[in-house]
């Protein structure tokens, strides 16, 4: 398999999706039941600020043309205004999107590293009592809604046991780090502010692992599963045979190749861990993108909603690529096309 | 513990021998009642096979018998609607109200298990019409694999599986009415694609089988094909795959319900009753935890049960884990 063009073939499937999903959203914004003027401007507003609204925003024309404004726009980073805070939605993205991203990279290390950890705990110690009580967890943790989650942290960490700070992303007076890439944990290392730095991490532990646990779950499931299966392989008993340290032979031997289904599922589940964040966001008081959506979403801001869906579904489908990537990489199979397919 | 699992094994072991002991050697099996029965009695044991499986459809058979006789087995069927005793109200958990009262003095667990009512009625009625309509355009694409249709449907589902589900179905609930009908329209919508793609797996797998070349040789039409000879083959991973999401989709409806996209008050829902009580939290705690259970009950009964289906329909017999 020829891998350059196996990745254009893919990036140009990506433009594909991207195009479709954004006739999925303007079919979703106007096509739906509802007078788009109203939801917009409320329904007390009167009959000649609804009539200009609609000239504005061309609502009178086709739908097809109606598109074409629409994507003309957003192709050159034009989003239209936001009906609930009154300022381009761009702007909006842009401000609310950094804390989202830091609290979704933060969750998906915690998943990568636990996954990782308590897969390989329970296949190392199988059928003890170790393996049980990851078991247990991980279907408990899978059957949680991720609300259901943020709820019980927040009573955990909030109220009984305040030993870590949970809402919002600093503590109340201490100012944000000079904005440079919009994580506060970085911008706070890059001007030398370690307290602000160490306040900012603090607040994105327990959101983040809200956000991660259900994924994590799920993972540690495959992690273990597939290292028991390739646990019983001929080449490990050959290794094992040569005198190839224990450790070695599970770190190096058994692990990696045990990585590679764990790791297309990680991709999916990171890319959803941005879906799930819309509660975690709103139950911890964190100012990021999702929160900004769901708010939103239930005051029916159609250009703000067509927003967030467009830069999630961007996000989605280049974590899906990166991934794939990851895979090839892992995977000699693919990796020296040998594979056919 | 390697003597621990070799124990279990052999317990398996044992287990499976004493059952061909049973089976009659020579298979007198002559009628088809009989043989009907000794299909349901192997497909029982591969169920039963993991413990877990029992939990969860003992778990389902009674949270689907609470949901149909709420009315007789709530001990206050009444305070499932709009109905408000102030003297009662936010008592923590006692003889007289098992799981505590709301804020309007409304017994917890008469409206938990009224709740149940509208999570099943929900997930059955998005599976109903998300399945059909998943399985017809995979086995569509995947019997026309390589033309433009198999492409445009494929491309078609592509998008939707392009944006994070939850996202989707709180945009489309968002701008809807928000009330239960919405909210399962939502779900359907971001729900077939994921049976298009596993039953074009399949179909694409087993269009070039002999049997169904043979099919084609013979003369059968197209309908005959897809439905008699793939979609068989397509049967064990669809239903596998159903009987999971019923927990997904009780998951995703508790979610739309939390944010109050779901039914609306004063019908009782499960995430509407999380989201209500989690004002009220730390002290008047049992309004949130009992709701957060019975969530995380009902759906892990579901995924324990569709595991157990899993086993049951999956081809390999000798699968020990």
């Amino acid at each position: 398999m020829n891998f350059k063009r196996y990745l254009l073939r893919r990036l140009v499937l990506a433009v594909v999706v991207m195009f479709g999903l954004s006739i999925v959203i303007f079919a979703i914004s106007r096509i739906m039941p509802g007078d788009v003027a109203t939801m917009a401007l409320g329904s007390t507003a009167t009959e000649e600020a609804k009539e200009s609204y609609r000239v504005a925003n061309h609502l009178y024309d086709s739908y097809p043309q109606q598109y074409l404004y629409w994507i003309g726009g957003v192709l050159q980073g034009d989003f239209g205004t936001s009906t609930s805070t009154n300022r381009p939605v761009s702007t909006d993205v842009a401000e609310f999107l950094p804390a989202t991203l830091e609290l979704v990279v933060m969750a998906a290390v915690i998943l990568i590293i636990l996954s990782i950890i308590l897969g390989v705990l329970a296949a190392k110690y199988r059928d003890t009592v170790v393996d049980g009580i990851i078991r247990v967890l991980s279907y408990i943790g899978v059957a949680m809604p991720s609300f259901v989650i943020a709820t019980l942290l927040l009573l955990l960490f909030g109220h009984l046991w305040q030993v870590i700070p949970v809402l919002g992303r600093l503590s109340y007076g201490v100012t944000a780090p000079p904005d440079v890439t919009g994580f506060y944990t970085i911008d706070a290392l890059l001007a030398g502010q370690f307290s602000t730095f160490w306040d900012a991490f603090l607040h994105l532990l327990v959101p983040a692992f809200a956000l991660a646990l259900g994924g994590l779950c799920q993972e540690a499931r495959i992690v273990r599963n597939s290292m028991t299966e390739n646990g019983s392989k001929d080449y490990l008993s050959a290794m094992r045979g040569y005198g190839v340290p224990e450790g070695k032979i599970l770190r190096k031997y058994q692990l990696k190749p045990s990585l590679i289904p764990a790791v297309s599922c990680m991709g999916m589940d990171i890319a959803s861990l941005m879906g799930n964040a819309f509660l975690v966001e709103t139950i911890f008081n964190w100012p990021g993108i999702s929160r900004y959506g769901l708010s939103c979403m239930l005051g029916k801001d159609l250009n703000a909603i067509s927003a967030v869906l467009l830069v999630f579904g961007a996000i989605f489908v280049v974590v899906n690529i990166v991934v794939d990537l990851i895979v090839a990489c892992l995977d000699p199979r693919i990796r020296l096309g040998g594979a056919k397919s | 513990m390697t003597t621990m699992r070799a124990r279990k094994q052999a317990r398996e072991l044992q287990r499976a021998l004493s059952y061909e002991a049973k089976r009659p050697t020579v298979r007198v099996v002559s009628n088809p009642k009989e043989m009907r029965r000794e299909n349901a009695k192997k497909a029982w044991h591969r169920f039963s096979r993991n413990k877990l499986s029992v939990v969860g459809l003992a778990i389902v058979i009674l949270v689907i018998l609470a949901a149909v006789f709420a009315q007789y087995i709530a001990p206050y069927p009444e305070h499932a609607g709009a109905y408000t005793d102030f003297a009662n109200s936010t008592k923590a958990p006692c003889a007289q109200f098992l799981l505590g009262t709301d804020n309007m003095g409304r017994d917890i667990l008469s409206r938990i298990i009224f709740s149940f009512q509208g999570a099943l009625k929900m997930a059955i009625l998005v599976l109903v019409i998300a399945v059909p309509v998943g399985t017809c355009l995979g086995l569509l694409a995947g019997y026309m694999n390589g033309t433009w249709v198999d492409t445009l449907i494929m491309r078609i589902a592509d998008i939707f599986l392009s944006v994070p589900a939850l996202l989707l179905a709180l945009a489309v609930a968002s701008i809807l009415e928000p009330n239960l009908t919405n909210s399962m329209l939502a779900i359907t919508i971001m729900w077939w694609p994921w049976y298009t793609r596993l039953v074009y797996g399949v179909a694409t797998s087993c269009k070039n089988e002999y049997y169904v070349v043979s099919a084609q040789l013979t003369g059968a039409s197209k309908g005959h094909i897809i439905f008699k000879e793939i979609l068989p083959n397509c049967l064990s991973p669809i239903l596998t795959k159903m009987s999971l999401d019923v927990g997904w989709v009780i998951l995703m409806g508790a979610t739309l319900s939390y944010v109050g996209l779901g039914e609306q008050p004063p019908i009782p829902s499960l995430g509407q009753m999380v989201s209500d009580g989690a004002r009220y939290m730390p002290d008047q705690w049992w309004m949130t935890i009992f709701p957060c259970l019975a969530i995380i009950i009902i759906i892990m009964g579901f995924n324990f049960m569709g595991d157990g289906i899993g086993d049951m329909l999956s081809k390999g017999d000798s699968k020990y884990e």
